[in-house]
């Protein structure tokens, strides 16, 4: 069980947590000018990182809100943690590289 | 007496509380501080168990958690009995009963022992070759032939009566294991000020110091102890078992709380499972001996050297009056000195070694024990037990010296040396490394704030184990401080020194994989795993057969598998497969070590989520109403919902009739609090709803209502709810029973993170409100003295539309909606008020006939009016137009959810799946829900082997209203099918179904808007 820090409650566990899936994927702001295939990677495609991931999480089982974080896929380590609406920190200088 | 092996004295057995037990039925004595393992040493039993596929006799090959053989049930009672449980870990108590598993019908002589004669039949691979085909055999005659021929113990008939705990803990330092580098690094930790817990599987704290005869490291690890004790800041747990390693330094813990208890309390938990949240980790889980691989290497009698020193040392009991050893480093010939000082007779010490050096050898030759050295093993001899040894001195080349002698005896001891126990460092995904020193893979790069010390990082001697122990103590206590926000604490505040890179001790290196043999190995099995009884010869056979990865041989042979994890084998293993392949043992590389390190129960990991608090159970304010009126509930997710209300001596089918022609004819109250409910406010609370819900929202008046339709950025359909507008910026949105939080959360996701700027607040009010939903021709007259504010006229109060006032003297909100077709209303009030209004309806009603109906009633009255069900005839796949409700759609708007995905082709296909109704040809006949939809039989393509289904089933009832059986089915380009006769298969053969529209009752709506 991976321990969270809310941005706004502090570290918790992640049973309060629901994971909200990859981070910046913005809604097109008007969705019927997008063609047919980058709607389809809007809806469908993601990346499988392996090495940092920026993410979505919701404190669910606490304030209820959304934020963002920096995670290592393969340690599971957090690098970084930000509000909706911020754009992702510095990692760390020490955090691990991604590889292919 | 407590057995004629037991020794005069020494040990840390209580020589005056003897104790008696059962083992196969035959009694026996023992002391307390035994486990059952040394007390059936002391009494002479070494024939423990059979092996898991030959059924070969075994005894005890070693001393603690790692024993492979000697697994046992202990039984207390027809429920309380545990399979698979280590004789050495099974500390003795009075009247315990044990019994010997994968037998019969006796341990002595056992029928299935005939597998070791057929062992020709059973190579590596062999299920995976064997049982190919047919495949129908599988479960009628394979599977039960192997399950019965190989096993690991049964588990009781009976529910678990017994309770467990579970814990959540916070501290600094977690240190697992309490051998000496743990003792050492909690005191240092301790001493540091930080909040220490230290943990370790066995009844006493020691690790292998329980086993040494020295005085000096007893002196100290008692000091240690004392000062830990002493320590408020420090949390000692015995009897818990470190099994596994989670992400973010979670460690679990299985506390055995009442296992050694002669009575426990019923009130106590047997177990207890703790999740420890630690700062900082130090493993101290030691290192486990390695036994040799040499033909008839599993007789009884034959045990690793280390367990037959914690026999003697720590529970006084002579394993053996005649010994042979045979050893491949130093530190064995401890054991053939002190079975010498006991008085047993050391045959022959054979040492794999071309020298027999270091200081225990030396002592072994001063005290003037035989000693050979550049030995082999070539067999042993004895049935149950092991009575003799074939010994060999080879050369480089692997020549035989002079000829092989036989020695008699009673007792083998092996050692190829310790193999550091890096199962929790590796579970948390730490990396190994091969060092050539130990001759072992030892931990490196940690992925975890944690740290290995002493022999699981290969720092066997004493001195160094406890120095390395130390170092680690402090220096977790360092870093936990300063990783604390809240530090400041005096006691955290010097830097200890970083812990040395330790002097690795090769004296307990040692050998893997298979002894030397004079020439091509023909003899009988040597055993390199134990517990999975995987020889030589199934490794042998995996390289040959092609097999290169270590993964992909473990699978193929099952060597390291199950609740072993490979403790004893898996660097025999890899040495062996090493020496095959002709590569090093670093490059053959490690099978990954799973949790748990030794088997937790189900009990353990459940704690109290059993039974009624499995899960939590969700209840409307009219529970006790529908309980006390014999109504029988349903699960809908966590809810209780009353299905339907039967009277004496109604079975189902009677009573749902009843209840649907009730609301037909007349009128039917029914709790639908469940429904979710979301209060939508703000000044833009419209906007939201016009960009989230695919209906147009702006023209709705307040006071009117509006089915809601919801689809995902996919363009399916994910919820559906009537909503109404309140107040000029107020919607009272309700969802389905299942999707209130999954649309709740659907709301905010949009809210928070895509229209940040929207003043909008959302709140649920699930259960603040309660909903009462009357229905039925009758409906109006029933409410009508009941409400003091509201014009109940089909004019002021239409369908689709809400009114605020009291309702019984209550204030609420009366809807007037239908989910039934008939004339209808949904009183929603204060839940706290609910069983007050519902009864003053339901009395109100008793005139007019009232009826209570459930769930089932609903389901089909709504199904004759074909109203969707999300979840039923929606599935994920599905969208507005395949349902029938493109008239939900706000075309004209903009943008809304899923409105983008609306133009692809494939969701407007002429093909896709349409609602429709069928009707059987046998009006009695009520389909499966789920049933394939196929063509008629003179309509299907002709060479196919099978038709291909062109839809399915998804709600199906006996319609009381039309007196015979209806359906709702998806069917391919279905509405143009009305009409067409298609065939649905059933138990009973093909139906005959005619397609038909979705409404099969009162299609023009005038019950609704009477
Ligand atoms: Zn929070």
């Amino acid at each position: 069980m991976l321990l969270i820090t809310c941005p706004y409650c502090g570290t918790r566990p992640e049973l309060e947590f629901a994971y909200g899936g990859q981070a910046h994927v913005a809604r097109p702001q008007d969705p019927a000018a997008v063609g047919a295939q980058d709607w389809a990677d809007f809806l469908y495609m993601r990346d499988n990182t392996r090495g940092v991931h920026a993410e979505r999480w919701r404190h669910t089982h606490g304030c209820g809100r959304f934020f963002n974080a920096l995670r290592d896929t393969r340690s599971d380590q957090f690098l970084g943690i930000y509000r909706v609406g911020e754009s992702a920190p510095a990692l760390p200088p020490d955090a691990p590289k991604e590889v292919p | 007496m407590s057995g004629a092996f037991r020794a005069a004295a020494g040990g840390s057995v209580d020589r005056s509380r003897p104790l008696r037990f059962r083992f196969d039925g035959a009694s026996f004595t023992g002391l307390a501080g035994d486990t059952l393992a040394s007390a059936l040493l002391a009494n002479g039993v070494h024939l423990l168990g059979r092996s898991f596929k030959y059924h070969r006799p075994r005894g005890l090959l070693a001393a603690g958690a790692e024993e492979p053989n000697a697994l046992v049930t202990v039984r207390r009672d027809q429920a309380r009995c545990t399979p698979n449980l280590r004789a050495t870990q099974v500390e003795l108590y009075e009247g315990l009963e044990a019994h010997s598993q994968n037998r019969w019908p006796s341990l002595a002589f056992d029928i299935g022992a005939i597998n070791d004669l057929l062992s020709p039949l059973f190579p590596a691979g062999f299920y995976y070759k064997t049982f190919m085909w047919p495949r129908r055999a599988w479960k009628t005659l394979y599977e039960p032939f192997i399950r019965a021929a190989a096993g690991l113990g049964r588990a009781p008939s009976e529910a678990d009566p017994d309770r467990y705990g579970n814990r959540y803990a916070h501290c600094d330092v977690l240190v697992v294991g309490a051998g000496p580098s743990g003792v050492a690094a909690a005191v240092a930790a301790g001493a540091a000020g930080a909040r220490v817990i230290l943990c370790d599987e066995q009844a006493q704290f020691g690790g292998s110091l329980l086993s040494d005869p020295d005085q000096p490291p007893a002196a100290w690890l008692a000091a240690s102890l004392a000062s830990l004790r002493s320590n408020a800041r420090v949390t000692l747990l015995p009897r818990s078992t470190a099994f596994g390693y989670f992400p973010h330094n979670l460690v679990a813990l299985n506390q055995r709380l009442t296992d050694h208890l002669h009575d426990p309390a019923s009130v106590q938990p047997r177990e207890r499972c703790w999740q420890v949240r630690a700062r900082e980790v130090v493993l101290a889980t030691g290192a486990i001996e390695r036994p040799l691989v040499f033909p008839g290497n599993d007789r009884p009698g034959i045990m690793l050297a280390a367990a037959a020193r914690s026999f003697l040392n720590r529970y006084a009991v002579i394993p053996g009056r005649r010994v042979v050893l045979i050893t491949a480093c130093d530190e064995a010939y401890r054991a053939a000195l002190e079975l010498h000082q006991a008085g047993s007779a050391i045959a022959m010490i054979g040492d794999l070694r071309a020298r027999a050096v270091g200081p225990w050898a030396e002592a072994a030759r001063t005290a003037g024990l035989p000693v050979q050295t550049q030995c082999t093993l070539l067999g042993t001899g004895g049935r149950l037990r092991v009575s003799s040894v074939r010994l060999a001195r080879l050369d480089a080349q692997q020549r035989l010296l002079g000829r092989p002698q036989i020695y008699a005896c009673d007792l083998v001891l092996m050692s190829g040396g310790f193999t550091p126990s890096v199962h929790l460092h590796s579970q948390s995904r730490g990396k190994l490394a091969w060092d050539e020193t130990v001759q072992s893979f030892i931990p490196a790069q940690a992925a975890e704030r944690t740290r290995s010390a002493g022999a699981c990082r290969g720092v066997f001697s004493l001195a160094a184990a406890i120095q390395d122990g130390s170092a680690a103590g402090a220096a977790a206590a360092r870093d936990a401080a300063a990783r604390d926000p809240a530090a400041g604490n005096a006691g955290f505040a010097g830097r200890a020194p970083e812990p040395p890179i330790p002097e690795r001790d090769a004296s307990m290196a040692g050998f893997s994989g298979a002894l030397p043999q004079p020439q091509a190995h023909t003899g009988s099995k040597a055993f390199v795993d134990w517990q999975n009884d995987v020889t030589t010869r199934d490794l042998a056979l995996a390289t040959r057969e092609g097999f290169a990865s270590i993964e992909h041989i473990k699978r193929y042979t099952t060597t390291g598998m199950a609740t072993d994890q490979g403790k004893t084998s898996n660097l025999n293993a890899l040495g062996f497969v090493s020496q095959r392949l002709d590569k090093a043992i670093a490059e053959v590389g490690l099978t990954t070590f799973r949790m748990p390190y030794t088997p937790v129960t189900f009990g353990s990991l459940a704690g109290f989520a059993r039974g009624e608090l499995f899960d939590p159970v969700r209840t409307t304010p009219l529970h006790d109403w529908a309980l006390r009126h014999g109504a029988v509930f349903e699960d809908v997710g966590l809810w209780k919902r009353a299905r339907y209300f039967p009277r004496a001596g109604e079975h189902m089918h009677a009573a749902v009739a009843r209840e649907c022609r009730a609301v037909r004819s007349a009128c039917g109250i029914f709790d639908a609090s469940t429904l979710g409910k979301i209060e939508v406010v703000g000044p833009d609370a419209v906007t939201l709803m016009n960009r989230l819900y695919a209906n147009a929202w702006n023209n709705l008046a307040i006071g009117r209502c509006r089915y809601g339709l919801l689809l995902r950025e996919d363009g399916f359909v994910l919820d559906d709810g009537v909503v109404a507008r309140t107040a000029e910026q107020r919607l009272h949105v309700t969802t389905t029973t299942g999707g209130a939080a999954r649309v709740l959360a659907l709301m905010e996701d949009y809210l928070q993170t895509e229209w940040r700027q929207l003043q909008v607040w959302l709140t649920s009010t699930t259960e603040q409100w309660a909903v009462i939903a009357l229905q039925g021709p009758e409906s109006r007259r029933v409410l009508q003295g009941l409400v003091e504010d509201i014009d109940l006229s089909a004019a002021a109060l239409p369908h689709m539309s809400v009114a605020r006032g009291r309702i019984c003297g209550v204030p609420g909100l009366l809807f007037r909606v239908s989910f039934t077709g008939e004339l209808g209303f949904e009183v929603n009030v204060p839940a706290d008020f609910a069983l007050t209004v519902w009864q003053a309806i339901y009395q109100a009603g008793a005139p007019y006939g009232m009826t209570s109906y459930g769930t089932e009633a609903m389901h089909v009255l709504r199904a004759e009016k074909g109203y969707i069900i999300i979840g039923q005839e929606t599935d994920g796949t599905v969208t507005a137009d395949d349902v029938g409700l493109s008239w939900a759609i706000g075309r004209s708007k903009p943008d809304f959810v899923g409105k983008r995905s609306l133009a692809r082709p494939a969701l407007s296909a002429v093909d896709r799946k349409q609602l429709v109704g069928l009707l059987t040809a046998d009006p009695n006949t009520v389909l499966e829900e789920g049933s394939q939809v196929l063509p008629a039989p003179g309509q299907r393509a002709p060479r196919l082997p099978a038709p291909r289904p062109i839809g399915h089933v998804t709600s199906s009832y006996h319609s009381p209203t039309l007196d015979r059986s209806i359906a709702l089915a998806l069917i391919a380009g279905g509405r143009a099918r009305i009409g067409q006769t298609l065939s649905v298969p059933t138990a009973a053969g093909e139906m005959p179904v005619t397609v038909t529209s979705a409404v099969f009752y009162d299609p023009q709506g005038a019950r609704l808007n009477g």
